[in-house]
């Protein structure tokens, strides 16, 4: 019968021990790779009146969908500088993920694709191995009508590649697209 | 039943016995020696008569048998101490010191049915049945030796309907009559595993190569294992000779052509004379990548380790043991799955092929998991004379998932998923089984859990942090009614407390209407989240009637009804979150409670000299049915999502398993097995999603014992297409810039499937053999995709797979 003692003392002494309880609340996780707001500035070849596109989505995976901006209509037949700036506001102040992409500008590419109005997007910038990266870009706009711009930044696509999100691969961090008018 | 219950080395006791005799034959001479001793040999464990008992007092060279009655007289014996060897053919001899300074009447007690040796009875023999009335199958150890390169729902497909839900080859949960998850309990030695089984792509935290035996009861109806098992139980039980003072062990030895790799498993077993045992078991899996039959898998290897450590004292009237096991998984998730967003998914179902194809490798690189399992269990027992017999019970568990996804920068090689469930549970129960006629069985249970998410993840907590407290009790009884009739019934009651504490998006607490239900929940507000701590708790009933018909003895007939009920998960509950490799957002809801089964299950068993067959129907409706599926999209800067949400419903579950063998010859021998469910959600009339699809198996074997065990045998499997799921849904395509239908519920088409094996075994001596076995798996390397398969949107399942096995028993 000792036995049994021993195993109920083993029992017993190891529920006790185990049974140590944590009370401290748990920690806030705040997400620090998110992206929230994309904001594309095109200001016109020559100077003229900057035009923003902008898409904050401040919930990031949460269900209200993103506020997308478009600050006002684009010139025709107007080659436009385009500026790509990518932030985090859901931290105070906010994180500035475009340096985190010019930094690892080999592991990223910006994708447009253009409908419409829009005759054509040409990359403005390389990364360390002579690919484009699409941070900055030259946007051309054709006769007068709607367009659509859609923008995709990929990480860790196939590089070089074809020019096309489908042919580079990778994973897809912002998918987003403008309508806008050219007059 | 019918079989001796304890098996020992009978020549060996006697030489034993003699070489004693002679020994001490010339000590007690010369004195008054005409007493005698006298009384009855009892059965100690239900007190019945036992006949044909020998009774040898050692030393003496004097003897005699119990006679009918059980009644026996020795004579001639003188003043003094005296030991007494009893011994009977169907139980373990007994050494007893009696002191005489007269005649003596003493009864003579000996277990007839040591129960705790008899799961044991002959490695490879059948399990005594769990229930006596429900649809119960069981796995010997030589099928899963056969799958020991494989996995836990691998091996269990042998059983017919058992199917399983896959994440490519190496995640394989296992599905009972079309229900898995928390549906579905696995016990490991008893063990309740809790290794966050609520995931479809959580596979059991367990090694196939630790069990003697499994067996898997279809239903509810094993009360004694929880009341919420609507799907059904699997229990992985220890084969274990007891052969007093014996060395014995295996190693298992698999390599395989796809994966490049294979596994080893050994085990080694000593029994010593007084009941104490020690058994050590360690087994390592290594694969690389697995190939389809036109392109690498690219990321899908596995490593495993695993290893268990148990010892003990096992007597007849009582013992213990101490148990530990460990489980260790890398597992390797196809990389072509890890996607962006709803047009990565769209993409991927309409290209062919992965989008991510590399060379063979054996690195595994994220998005993988690995997962850590540790248990602990003690265990003893005590039988009471004439009563039954009470055992109780203490487990530890704890167990780590960590889960790597594709990510960037600094978290590269930060998990996004890190969680810790930590688990002890105390059980006890009493059986009394002392009358042939019936016997009762009580137990209680109680369990503390707790979940630890741990937030250096950078990534917000899939499930919260939780503690949760379980209380049950049940009480199980049969009786043998008639010769032929035996009629069980059982009831539990459980209680289920969840505690947990969880952060909400203030947009996400706003969409669910949770401000309007749950505003007391709320602790604190942070920013744009809310810390709230949700507490629930559940009253869960649970009861079963059965009746089992042995019309004779190659006719069995059973029925079986079970009421089971069980509280949701806390992925049902909590769910919150992106998960990316499915590309969906998954959402659990607070609102969920308990679901309820009602299932009438029928079986009808013939087994005659040449053939035999088992058939086997079901009915199972579970009104408020928690299913996971998708209904619509949610919009964030990274594109659009399908949202998978949890809901409850009314749900039916029809169903058929039948499976026949004829032995054609005495050589050639067939096996065949259908199963089929339907399942439908009978509120909204459509079909329940991931219902397994009708499937075939057939195999022709030939066999030769005499030239040294062989047998060779060619399998067929052939699944149709799941005809009956849910409609699918419609999305809007950033990238198409229009509205475009998610083929997401759209089964792949039928497939068939050959297989072809062989084996030989190898007397090397008397305590050696050496088995040989060659499986070939798909032989004709054919192309398919099956519904239950997460990773049939992005590649084929596997190609052609050659297994040599190499089996040695010492």
């Amino acid at each position: 019968m000792k036995h049994f003692k021993l195993f109920f003392l083993l029992t017993a002494g190891i529920f006790a021990f185990s049974c140590s309880d944590d009370d401290e609340g748990p920690q806030i996780v705040n997400e620090e790779e998110v992206i929230t707001t994309l904001t594309i500035t095109l200001t016109p070849q020559g100077g003229g009146t900057s035009i923003t596109l902008q898409s904050q989505d401040l919930d990031g995976d949460g269900p209200n969908a993103p506020v997308v901006n478009v600050s006002g209509n684009l010139g025709d037949f107007t080659t436009y500088e385009g500026s790509i700036e990518l932030l985090n506001e859901t931290e105070n102040p906010a994180e500035d993920i475009t340096e985190e992409v010019e930094e690892e500008a080999e592991e990223h590419q910006f994708f447009y694709t253009v409908t419409g109005s829009i005759d054509n997007v040409i990359y403005n910038d390389v990364d360390g191995n002579g690919n484009p990266v699409g941070l900055v870009f030259l946007l051309t706009t054709r006769e007068p009508g709607a367009a659509t711009l859609a923008v995709t930044l990929r990480h860790e696509p196939t590089k070089p590649n074809d020019g096309t999100a489908s042919n580079a691969g990778g994973e897809t961090d912002i998918a987003q697209t403008f309508s806008v008018t050219v007059e | 039943m019918g079989y001796p219950h304890c098996i020992y080395p009978l020549n060996m006791f006697k030489k034993f016995t003699a070489l004693l005799f002679i020994l001490s034959n010339s000590i007690l001479f010369g004195q008054d020696c005409n007493y005698s001793l006298s009384g009855k040999v009892i059965d100690f464990h239900d007190n019945s008569i036992l006949s044909g008992a020998l009774i040898q007092v050692q030393g003496r060279g004097i003897s005699a048998y119990s006679k009918e009655d059980g009644s026996y007289l020795v004579k001639g014996l003188c003043a003094g101490s005296y030991t007494l060897v009893v011994s009977h053919p169907e139980c373990k001899p007994v050494f007893l010191t009696i002191v005489l300074d007269g005649n003596l009447v003493q009864d003579l007690l000996l277990e007839h049915h040591i129960e705790e040796l008899e799961e044991v009875k002959v490695m490879g023999e059948l399990v005594e049945d769990k229930t006596r009335t429900a649809q119960e199958q069981q796995l010997k150890t030589t099928t899963l030796e056969f799958y020991s390169s494989a996995s836990l729902g691998d091996a269990l497909k042998e059983i017919s309907g058992v199917s399983s839900l896959n994440t490519g080859a190496n995640i394989v949960k296992p599905v009972i009559h079309g229900l898995n998850g928390s549906r579905v309990l696995i016990l490991n030695d008893g063990v309740r595993m809790q290794d966050m089984e609520w995931g479809d792509e959580h596979a059991p935290n367990v090694d196939i190569n630790s069990a003697g035996s499994v067996s898997v009861i279809k239903g509810a109806s094993a009360l004694q294992y929880g009341g919420d098992a609507i799907g059904g139980v699997i229990l992985m039980e220890q084969t274990f000779k007891t052969l007093r003072d014996t060395l014995f062990g295996k190693t298992v030895l698999n390599g395989m052509t796809n994966g490049r790799g294979g596994n080893i498993s050994t085990e080694l077993t000593k029994v010593f004379e007084e009941g104490w045992f020690v058994k050590g078991q360690a087994s390592y899996k290594r694969l690389g990548d697995r190939e389809a039959p036109d392109y690498v898998l690219s990321n899908t290897g596995v490593q495993e380790t695993a290893f268990t450590f148990r010892f003990g004292k096992k007597n007849f009237t009582w013992g213990w043991d101490a148990w530990y096991s460990y489980f260790d998984a890398d597992i390797g998730i196809l990389r072509a799955s890890h996607i962006g967003n709803v047009d990565d998914l769209i993409r991927s179902i309409n290209s062919m092929q992965p989008l991510i194809i590399e060379p063979f490798t054996y690195d595994i690189v994220p998005p993988r998991q690995e997962v850590t399992h540790h248990l602990g269990k003690l265990n003893a027992y005590k039988r009471f004379e004439g009563v039954g017999r009470w055992n109780f019970q203490y487990d530890f568990q704890r167990n780590n998932r960590l889960e790597f996804d594709v990510r960037v920068g600094d978290d590269r090689n930060t998990p996004a998923i890190d969680l810790e469930l930590t688990t002890q549970t105390l059980n006890t129960d009493f059986k009394w089984d002392a009358n042939n006629e019936y016997t009762v069985r009580v137990g209680l249970l109680g369990r503390y859990q707790d979940n630890f998410a741990n937030p250096d993840t950078g990534v917000r907590r899939l499930i919260p942090d939780y503690e949760k407290y379980d209380i049950g009790g049940f009480a199980i009884g049969e009786y043998q009614w008639t010769d032929h009739v035996l009629v069980e019934a059982g009831a539990r009651y459980d209680y289920n407390r969840i505690d947990a504490l969880k952060f909400y998006r203030i947009s996400r607490w706003l969409e669910r209407g949770y401000d309007q239900d749950f505003a007391d929940i709320v602790v604190e507000n942070i920013g744009n989240q809310l810390l709230t701590n949700p507490v629930f708790e559940y009253h869960n009933f649970s009861a079963t009637a059965g009746a089992r018909y042995k019309v004779n003895g190659s006719t069995d007939f059973r029925f079986n009804y079970t009421l089971a009920q069980r509280a949701p998960n806390p992925s049902e509950l909590f769910s919150d979150g992106l998960h990316h490799s499915a590309a969906r957002i998954e959402l659990g809801d607070l609102r969920i409670d308990s679901e309820t089964s009602n299932k009438i299950a029928l079986s009808f068993e013939k087994n005659l000299n040449k053939w035999g067959f088992v058939f086997e129907p079901y009915a199972n409706f579970v009104s408020d049915f928690i299913l996971l599926e998708p209904t619509g999209v949610e919009f964030t800067i990274r594109g659009a999502f399908p949202v998978w949400e949890y809901r409850q419903t009314d749900a039916r579950l029809l169903g058929l398993d039948l499976s026949a063998y004829i032995d054609w010859a005495s050589n050639w021998r067939t096996e065949h097995r259908f199963s089929l469910v339907k399942g439908k959600d009978t509120t909204s009339d459509i079909a329940l999603i991931n219902m397994p699809a009708p499937n075939t198996t057939n195999r022709i074997s030939y066999s030769r014992p005499e030239w040294n065990g062989f047998e060779i045998g060619l399998e067929s499997f052939y699944s149709f297409r799941q005809n009956e799921f849910p409609p699918n849904i419609t999305v809007f395509s950033p990238e198409q810039q229009q509205e475009v239908v998610l083929e997401i519920n759209t089964p792949p088409d039928a497939y068939h499937l050959m297989g072809l094996y062989g084996k030989m075994d190898f007397t090397l001596s008397q305590q050696t053999k050496l088995g040989i076995g060659l499986t070939v798996n798909n032989l004709f390397n054919t192309s398919y995709r099956d519904y239950l398969n997460r990773l049939r949107y992005f590649a084929d399942d596997l190609g052609r797979n050659i297994i040599l096995q190499i089996n040695l028993k010492y």
